[in-house]
C-alpha cells in the first residue's frame, strides 16, 4: 500500500452516513417546470443562445460558455423556454440571478446526440472541446469549469492524476452511491481524462476508509489499469483539494497557485463520471446524483436529479415537515449553506439537501468570549491560529490577518466547529476577506488615478514652458522689427493689424487637424499597449512566485492597463471617421 | 417556503466554555483534597470566601458595564481564579487577606481590562502577587502539615478555624512553621544531607517535603488528566518542569551548602505541579501556538529556578508567570506557525510585500 501523509488538525463530526445508504440511487418525477442559472459554476456567467417561447429538447445547448472561466447550460428536459430572467438562486447571500425557465413538456425528448465510443482516437483538444461543450464543472461543490482544468495540461506536463472520492462532509454519499453503483463507467471517465492529460504516470483514487463498499467496487474495477485505490483515516476536512494532494503525495500546493503547477490534476470522481457521459454517451451535463438527508425528511436518499429541479420538488416527495426543520441546508453541514427558500433550483454543485431537524442540527447558542484555548489551532488543516485571526478580524488589523494569511483559509468551518465559545469564526473571515479585497480594488483605483494626475501635470509644465519660450521668441521678433522700421506711426498699425492676423493663424494651427489628433492617440495607444504587456508580464511573475495578495494588486493593475488600451482604441476608431 | 439562514459550519461539538472551566475545577479537587488533609479546615474556608467574594464582585462588575450577569457568570471564569487563589493563598489567613486578592483579582486583573478573555496577565497571580507584596507576614505563615504535628496538638477545629480567619487571631504557635523551600532559602551553611537529616520536613519526608509532595503528585493527577481531556496541550507544562529540572540538575552542586536543593525536591515543591497544570495553562494570558507555548513555558521554569534560587522569595510561579505573560506577545510574534503552502513561518507583524 502507498504511503500516506498526515494533515495537521482536522476533525471528526457523527458521519451520519449511514441514513441516506439504505437505498438505492432514485428518480424523481418530472417536475413541471426546470429552473437553470446561467452561473452554476465557478467563474463569469454563460450567454444565453436560446429566446422565450422557443421549444427546446432534452440536451440542447440554452447558454453557451463566455470568455474566460465559464461553462454552458443544457436542457435538462424537453420543453418550452417560458422565461429568461432574473430568479432566487442557491447562494448564501439569498440573491437573484439570470436564469433560464424550462416548462417541460412531459416528453423528455432528446437532441441527436453525439458521441464518441472511441476516445482513444480523439486528440486531447477535440476531448476538452467536447468536455467543455458538455458544460461539464467540478461535482464535489466548488464548480470549477473541468475543461479549463484539463487545459492545464497543455501548459505543464501532468504527471499525477488525484480522483476525489474522499467525500469527507457528514450526511453526504452522493459519491459513496456513485461508485457502488456505477464504479464502471467512473473508471471509464478516469480513463478519459487520462488519455486527454497524455497518461500521467500516476493515477489515484483517494478515499475515506468509512466506506468500504466504494472502496472495494473501485478495487474490482481497477484491477490491471494501473490506477490505484488509496484510503486513509476519516476526518474532517481530507476532501479538500490542498488537504487530499498532501495526504496522498506529500506535496502542498504553494499558496496562491494551482495543482497544476505540481503537475497534478484533481477532479471529483462525480466529475468523472458526468465526463464519462459526455464523451461515450453523447450526454451533457443535465444530471447529477444529490443526497437527500435529515430527520425533517421522512426519506433519506440519494436521488438523480435533473439540474434545475426545484429543491421544493425534491423535498414534497420524501415527507418532508417543515415543522421539524431547524434550517434548509444546501451542502453539507460544515460548508454548506442555509436556503432562504426552497424554491430554488438544484445545480451542478448541489451534492446534498440537508433538512435537519431541531434536536438534530440545534439553533446556536450565543457566542461567549474567546478564551484563546487554541482547540480551534489544534483543529485548524492549514496551520492558522484562528483565534488571532478572529481578534484581528474584529479589529479589523488588515495587516496582521495577512501576516496571518488569512487567504490562505479554505474556510472548512473545523475552527467554528470546535470552539467551546461557539464564535462564528468562519463567517469573520469570510467578511475579512472581503473587506481586503475591495480595500485593494480600491487602492489599485486610486494608484492609477494618481498615475493619470501626475501625468497630467507633467504635461502642463511642459506646454507652459512652451508658451513661454514663444512669448519670449515673440519679443525678441518684435524688438527686431521695431529697430529695423523707421516710422514708429506706421508701423503701429501695421503691427496691430499683423497680430490680428498671427492670432488667427495660431488658431488654426492650435486646432490639431485629425492627422495629428490621430497620431497622438496612436501613440497614446502604443504607450498603453507596452504598459499592458509590461503588467502582464509582472502578473505572471507574481503568479508564479508572489503571495495571493499580490496577485490581486497585480490582476488589478493589469485590468487597468487594459480598459486603457480600450478607451484609445474606441477614440481613435471614433476620430478615424 | 421561507427557512432560516444561518452561517457554516451547521452544528458543533459538544464541549463548551464553561464546561471546559468546570473541569478545571474538578481537576483540582485531588490537590484541593491532600491539601486539606495535611492542613485543615482553612483550606475549605478561604475556598468559600474565595468563590463567594469572586461570584460577588464579577456579578457587581457585570452589573456596571450592563452586561448580563447570568449569561457572563456561567462561563465558571470566576469560580476559576477563586479557586485557584484559595489553593494558593495559605491556610487560617485572615478573611480580609482572601478577599482582596480574590477582589483586585477579578476587578482590576481581569474586568477592567475587558473581562473573561482580555485580561493580559492572570488573574488569580495577580491577585496573589498583590496580597503576597503588601501583606507579607501574613502571606508567608504557612500551617505544619498534620503529620508533623506534635502528638498533643491537632490543627484548629472548623468553628476554631473560622474563629481564627475572622476574628483575625494568629493561629497558636506549633501549628505553624517553614515550608522546605524556606529552608533551603534561609539556609546558611547546612549541607543538603544535612538539612535533609535535621529537619523533620524532610527526615519524615517519602522524597520531598512532608505536605507539599503529595499535595504536587495530587495537582500532576489532576493536570494529567486534563491533558488527557485535551483541555490543554502538553508544551507549557512539560517545557516548565523540564526546565526547572534542568536548572535545578545543573545547579545542584553535589548537595554541598550552596545547592538550592534537588531537583525532585523543585518538582515537588510549593506551587511547581499547581503552577504547572493549572497556571501556565492559562490559555488567556500565555502564548498562542505550541512553539510558543515551549518558549512561554520554558521561560517561566526557568524564572522559578532563578527567583527560588537567587531572588528573595522562597517559591516564585506567581512572578514568573506574570513575567512570561508579559514577554507572551513578543514570543507570539516570532512563533506563528508554517501555514500550508508556505516555504516558513511568517512573523505576526510581517508586512505584506508589494510592488
Amino acid at each position: 500500500m502507498r504511503q500516506i501523509w498526515n494533515t495537521p488538525g482536522g476533525v471528526h463530526p457523527p458521519d451520519n452516513k449511514e441514513q441516506s445508504l439504505t437505498k438505492n440511487i432514485g428518480h424523481l418525477p418530472l417536475p413541471e417546470k426546470l429552473i437553470l442559472p446561467l452561473t452554476q459554476h465557478a467563474g463569469t456567467a454563460a450567454k444565453t443562445c436560446v429566446v422565450v417561447g422557443e421549444k427546446v429538447l432534452k440536451g440542447q445547448k440554452l447558454a453557451s460558455a463566455s470568455a474566460g472561466i465559464s461553462a454552458a447550460v443544457h436542457a435538462p428536459s424537453s420543453g418550452w423556454i417560458t422565461a429568461i430572467e432574473e430568479r432566487s438562486v442557491a447562494h448564501p447571500s439569498g440573491m437573484s440571478a439570470a436564469c433560464i425557465e424550462i416548462t417541460c413538456d412531459g416528453e423528455d425528448r432528446w437532441i441527436e446526440r453525439v458521441s464518441y465510443p472511441n476516445y482513444q482516437q480523439a486528440s486531447a483538444m477535440q476531448l476538452r472541446d467536447l468536455i467543455a461543450d458538455a458544460g461539464i464543472a467540478g461535482l464535489g461543490g466548488a464548480g470549477f469549469p473541468s475543461a479549463i482544468k484539463l487545459d492545464s495540461g497543455t501548459k505543464k506536463p501532468i504527471d499525477t492524476l488525484i480522483i476525489n472520492a474522499t467525500e469527507c462532509e457528514p450526511y453526504i454519499t452522493a459519491d459513496d452511491i456513485l461508485i457502488c453503483e456505477r464504479a464502471d463507467q467512473i473508471i471509464q471517465g478516469i480513463d478519459i481524462v487520462s488519455h486527454l492529460l497524455g497518461k500521467p504516470k500516476t493515477i489515484l483514487i483517494g478515499i475515506e476508509n468509512n466506506k468500504p463498499e466504494a472502496i472495494a467496487a473501485l478495487n474490482q474495477h481497477c484491477q490491471g489499469t494501473g490506477i490505484e485505490v488509496v484510503y486513509f483515516p476519516t476526518k474532517y476536512p481530507s476532501g479538500g483539494e490542498k488537504q487530499l494532494i498532501y495526504i496522498l503525495t506529500g506535496k502542498e500546493v504553494p499558496s496562491g497557485q494551482l495543482p497544476a503547477d505540481l503537475g497534478m490534476v484533481c477532479l471529483n470522481s462525480g466529475t468523472a463520471f458526468a465526463i464519462k457521459r459526455a464523451v461515450i454517451d453523447g450526454e451533457p451535463l443535465i444530471s447529477r446524483i444529490t443526497t437527500l438527508a435529515g430527520e425533517a425528511c421522512g426519506v433519506n436518499r440519494n436521488y438523480e436529479i435533473l439540474i434545475g429541479t426545484p429543491v421544493s420538488h425534491l423535498l414534497q416527495h420524501n415527507n418532508f415537515d417543515q415543522a421539524l426543520c431547524s434550517r434548509l441546508i444546501m451542502g453539507g453541514p460544515m460548508m454548506g449553506f442555509s436556503l432562504a427558500s426552497s424554491e430554488v433550483p438544484l445545480i451542478k454543485t448541489s451534492t446534498c439537501i440537508l433538512a435537519p431537524s431541531h434536536t438534530e442540527i440545534p439553533d446556536d447558542e450565543p457566542p461567549q468570549p474567546c478564551i484563546r484555548c487554541g482547540l480551534c489551532s489544534e483543529a485548524c488543516p492549514a496551520s492558522l491560529l484562528p483565534q488571532q485571526l478572529y481578534w484581528y478580524s474584529r479589529a479589523k488589523d488588515h495587516e496582521r490577518l495577512q501576516s496571518h494569511n488569512l487567504f490562505d483559509c479554505i474556510e472548512c468551518g473545523a475552527c467554528s466547529y470546535v470552539c467551546p465559545s461557539n464564535i462564528p469564526l468562519v463567517q469573520y473571515y469570510r467578511s475579512s476577506k472581503g473587506d481586503i479585497t475591495n480595500a485593494l480594488a480600491t487602492k489599485a483605483t486610486a494608484a492609477i488615478s494618481r498615475e493619470r494626475f501626475e501625468f497630467r501635470q507633467v504635461r502642463l509644465e511642459k506646454a507652459d514652458i512652451a508658451r513661454e519660450s514663444k512669448r519670449e521668441a515673440r519679443r525678441l521678433n518684435t524688438e527686431q522689427a521695431k529697430k529695423m522700421s523707421p516710422s514708429t506711426t506706421q508701423s503701429t498699425g501695421s503691427s496691430a493689424a499683423d497680430i490680428i492676423k498671427a492670432a488667427q493663424l495660431r488658431g488654426i494651427t492650435k486646432q490639431a487637424s485629425p492627422e495629428q489628433q490621430k497620431a497622438k492617440l496612436q501613440r497614446t495607444l502604443l504607450a498603453a499597449q507596452m504598459r499592458l504587456e509590461e503588467a502582464q508580464q509582472r502578473l505572471v511573475q507574481v503568479t508564479n512566485k508572489g503571495s495571493a495578495h499580490q496577485q490581486a494588486q497585480q490582476l488589478a493593475s493589469v485590468e487597468a492597463a487594459r480598459r486603457k488600451v480600450e478607451q484609445t482604441t474606441q477614440r481613435l476608431t471614433e476620430v478615424s471617421h | 417556503m421561507v427557512f432560516k439562514q444561518v452561517s457554516s459550519p451547521h452544528g458543533h461539538a459538544r464541549q463548551k466554555t464553561g464546561e471546559i472551566m468546570q473541569l478545571v475545577v474538578l481537576a483540582t479537587l485531588p490537590g484541593f483534597l491532600v491539601l486539606t488533609y495535611q492542613f485543615g479546615w482553612g483550606l475549605l474556608i478561604n475556598l468559600l470566601i474565595a468563590t463567594l467574594s469572586a461570584i460577588s464582585a464579577e456579578a457587581l462588575v457585570l452589573k456596571l458595564r450592563n452586561r448580563p450577569i447570568d449569561f457572563y457568570l456561567r462561563d465558571y471564569s470566576a469560580v476559576v481564579t477563586a479557586v485557584l487563589l484559595a489553593l494558593a493563598l495559605p491556610p487560617l489567613a485572615p478573611w480580609w487577606l482572601v478577599v482582596v486578592a480574590t477582589v483586585f483579582s477579578i476587578v482590576i486583573a481581569k474586568q477592567l481590562y475587558g473581562g473573561l478573555g482580555s485580561n493580559p496577565f492572570n488573574p488569580a497571580m495577580v491577585g496573589y502577587v498583590v496580597a503576597l507584596i503588601s501583606f507579607p507576614i501574613e502571606m508567608t505563615t504557612w500551617v505544619t502539615p498534620i503529620s508533623l504535628l506534635a502528638a498533643d496538638i491537632s490543627h484548629p477545629g472548623l468553628l476554631e478555624s473560622l474563629a481564627i480567619v475572622f476574628t483575625d487571631n494568629s493561629p497558636v504557635d506549633g501549628v505553624t512553621g517553614a515550608t522546605p523551600l524556606d529552608l533551603f532559602k534561609h539556609n546558611d551553611g547546612l549541607l543538603v544531607e544535612q538539612i535533609y537529616q535535621n529537619n523533620t520536613l524532610f527526615s519524615r519526608a517519602s522524597f520531598a517535603g512532608v505536605g507539599w509532595e503529595w499535595a504536587n503528585v495530587a495537582f500532576l493527577i489532576g493536570g494529567l488528566a486534563l491533558l488527557k481531556a485535551r483541555v490543554f496541550t502538553w508544551h507549557g507544562p512539560m517545557a516548565m518542569l523540564g526546565t526547572l529540572a534542568l536548572m535545578s540538575m545543573l545547579f545542584w552542586d553535589g548537595g554541598s551548602s550552596n545547592s538550592p536543593g534537588s531537583p525532585i525536591m523543585h518538582l515537588f515543591s510549593g506551587a511547581s505541579m499547581l503552577g504547572a497544570f493549572f497556571i501556565v495553562t492559562d490559555p488567556v494570558s500565555s502564548t498562542v501556538s505550541n512553539r510558543g507555548r515551549l518558549i512561554y513555558g520554558a521561560l517561566i521554569g526557568l524564572l522559578v529556578y532563578v527567583i527560588r534560587a537567587w531572588g528573595s522569595y522562597p517559591d516564585a510561579v506567581a512572578f514568573a508567570v506574570l513575567l512570561g505573560n508579559f514577554a507572551a506577545p513578543f514570543i507570539d510574534n516570532y512563533t506563528v506557525p508554517r501555514t500550508y503552502g508556505h516555504d516558513k513561518s511568517r512573523r505576526a507583524t510581517a508586512k505584506e510585500k508589494s510592488e
